[in-house]
């Protein structure tokens, strides 16, 4: 079996599995957060009555994320709604925007968009959050209702997003009928070379196999390159399985794997016990292709699709207004310091946001010090725009006060994960999808730029 | 519920994800109240460019749409998980889509919540259909009639019993899978 196969057998009491087969499945941690919780609830409600209890409590995690720092009060109201279940219901594993479990979130216009507004329990983007809080471990099952829940993929478990009426009905009976999917391999060769990060892996993958090249299917990544990447590469390639329209991303066990669950799990106190899925001699592909690492280049991702690729180099008539960075995608401290390493010492000549994805990360970038200064004022000292106010902001657009939203047709080259017409602001707006590099390089030519002429 | 459903066609091309099915602004709607759920509804496709799209599926001031019949090409519904996304559509008025292909989560979401019923073309109707058009989906036999003639469709199977019954929980209590639901 694949590993997708093997931890879905597992999660339904069965010795064996096969693509096709359409499998109850135990879910290890449900996920939801403020734009999907409420109405998931209402569900839960709806259909189990008012007075129902969820099927585990610590099994459920809720981390407001999407609609945070922003004046709309429907927006305010959902991060209250969630706070009114969790009280209700003792869950322990909700990281609230506030510290007071009786209070009121209402985002304060006045204070500005770049000045933190949260408390010591935020988490931030829910994806890159679950992985640092330590709900993500190997050979489990999680849902989320969100697309890019298939993130967690890269901690060898299966994790996929879902709608909020099953969500509904995993909170009441921890169960969901899935079909198991047929599992394309992608087997890593080789290292990458300067310049080229993890996003240049999944955006050269998504340019191969089109925008629905895996609907319906698994994604596994296997080979001497796989084990290679870093934690953040692995995150960002399966982060974007969905993207191809993948079911799930997924890796195989090692010890940085290990290295990440374990000190995640210890520092916030969840579950540590966990059982990975290894790699079996007999495994079955519908898909099986070599990448050598080695020779990917800085790749784009061009409107209106993910799928749209072209490389950097190619591209340099593409006039820009704008860079972006941020998001589960490209919001970790990793994607930041590749960010800086670029536009430090110069000055970007587009306007260029920065969204960090955690408030760890905010940290990380004002407690790393190059050359005397922190990293979070290189990047200020190079006009890039920083909010400490960690959320999904305008990846997804959002309501219009958003920071860093297109309100306007513009175009934008962003470190996030999606480009279909409308996705960052403005539906005639166009977004070009790229690694933290080349938006960095492209932010300060105004124009698509390989970023390796500024790696030395 | 009626064997056929009839009435004019709104048409799609390629890669119309959730962005454009309900952009994300109008997430702050939580659908399982009422109000709100009727609101989604008016705002149903209002994400496609209207440089490409200058008929709007639902007018201006209106909570419905004119056209009970969605016609796409490939890939309708990528995207995000968003369950508003069938949701709005069938808050609209929306009652079938017949694409090409689906992504995967909107079509379970059709499924799950029973809001309408997604079919599979077996040819591209997108480039043979024009919005406003009169067409007729045939549940019993499985086919489009339109002006530029008639055409199968890939059989529901067992997504249809699904739909027909109101989506997944009240499938799974009438066939027993979960207890009737005490009120």
């Amino acid at each position: 079996m694949t590993l997708t196969e093997k931890v879905l057998a597992r999660a339904a009491g069965k010795k064996y599995v096969q693509p096709g087969d359409n499998i109850w499945v135990n879910a290890d941690v449900l996920l939801t957060h403020d734009v999907c919780g409420p109405g998931t609830i209402g569900v839960f409600k709806r259909e189990f009555g008012k007075t129902a209890k969820v099927w585990d409590k610590n099994k459920i995690v809720i981390i407001p994320d999407h609609y945070i720092f922003t004046a709309d009060s429907l927006s305010n109201r959902n991060v209250d709604i969630l706070r009114d279940f969790v009280r209700e219901q003792g869950l322990p594993y909700f990281y609230d925007v506030i510290d007071d479990p009786n209070g009121h979130w209402i985002f304060d216009k006045s204070k500005g968009q770049l000045a933190k507004q949260y408390g010591s329990h935020f988490a931030g983007v829910c994806h890159t959050a679950i992985a640092a809080k330590g709900h993500t471990r190997p050979g489990e099952i999680l849902f989320g209702t969100d697309s890019h829940t298939c993130m967690a993929g890269a901690f060898n478990q299966f994790a996929t997003g879902i709608g909020n009426t099953d969500a509904g009905f995993i909170m009441g009976t921890g169960k969901l009928l899935i079909k198991v999917p047929e599992t394309m391999r992608f087997y890593l060769e080789g290292a990458l070379p300067k310049g080229v990060m993890g996003k240049d892996i999944i955006l050269h993958i998504i340019g191969e196999i089109g925008f629905d090249g895996a609907t319906y299917r698994a994604m596994q990544y296997e080979g001497p390159g796989a084990y290679n990447l870093p934690m953040d590469d692995r995150m960002t390639v399966t982060n974007m399985a969905i993207e191809a329209g993948g079911k799930n991303g997924i890796f195989p066990y090692d010890e940085k794997c290990a290295a990440y669950v374990n000190e995640r799990t210890k520092l916030n106190g969840t579950k540590s016990d966990y059982q990975p899925v290894e790699l079996d001699q007999d495994q079955k592909f519908i898909y099986d292709k070599v990448i050598d690492l080695s020779k990917l280049e800085p790749t784009v991702a061009q409107h209106p699709d993910p799928g749209n690729r072209a490389l950097a180099k190619t591209l340099d008539k593409v006039k820009l207004d704008r860079a972006y960075i941020g998001s589960c995608t490209g919001g970790k401290t990793s994607d930041f310091l590749a960010f800086a390493q670029i536009v430090k010492g110069h000055t970007v000549k587009i306007d260029t946001f920065g969204v960090p994805a955690t408030p760890e990360v905010v940290f990380d970038l004002k407690n790393t010090q190059w050359d005397g200064k922190s990293v979070w004022d290189h990047l200020v000292g190079a006009g890039v725009t920083m909010t400490e106010n960690a959320s999904c902001a305008a990846c997804l657009g959002g309501p219009v006060d958003t920071f860093g939203r297109m309100n306007k047709p513009m175009s934008c080259i962003s470190a996030t994960n999606r480009n279909f017409p409308g996705r960052m602001g403005h539906k005639e707006s166009r977004v070009y999808l790229a690694s933290p590099y080349t938006v960095a390089a492209s932010a300060l030519t105004g124009h698509i730029t390989d970023p390796r002429e500024y790696l030395s | 519920m009626s064997k056929v459903i009839s009435g004019p066609a709104y048409v799609v091309q390629n890669n119309i994800d959730t962005d454009q099915i309900i952009p994300a602004q109008y997430l702050t709607l939580v659908p399982t109240i009422p109000e709100e759920y009727e609101k989604l509804g008016s705002y149903a496709l209002i994400g496609l460019p209207e440089s490409l799209y200058p008929i709007r599926y639902v007018e201006e001031g209106q909570t419905k749409t004119k056209y009970p019949i969605v016609i796409a090409a490939r890939n309708f519904g990528c995207g995000s998980s968003r369950e508003h996304a069938p949701i709005a559509m069938g808050a609209a008025g929306c009652q079938v889509v017949v694409a090409e292909s689906y992504a995967r989560i909107y079509f379970r979401n059709c499924i799950a919540t029973g809001e309408l019923y997604p079919y599979e073309a077996t040819v591209a109707l997108s480039d043979k259909v024009k919005t406003g058009d009169h067409v007729e989906v045939d549940f019993d036999k499985d086919e489009i009639r339109t002006p530029a003639g008639t055409f199968k469709l890939k059989p529901l199977g067992e997504v249809k019993p699904v739909i027909d019954a109101g989506g997944i929980f009240d499938f799974a209590r009438q066939s027993g899978l979960i207890p009737a639901q005490e009120k």
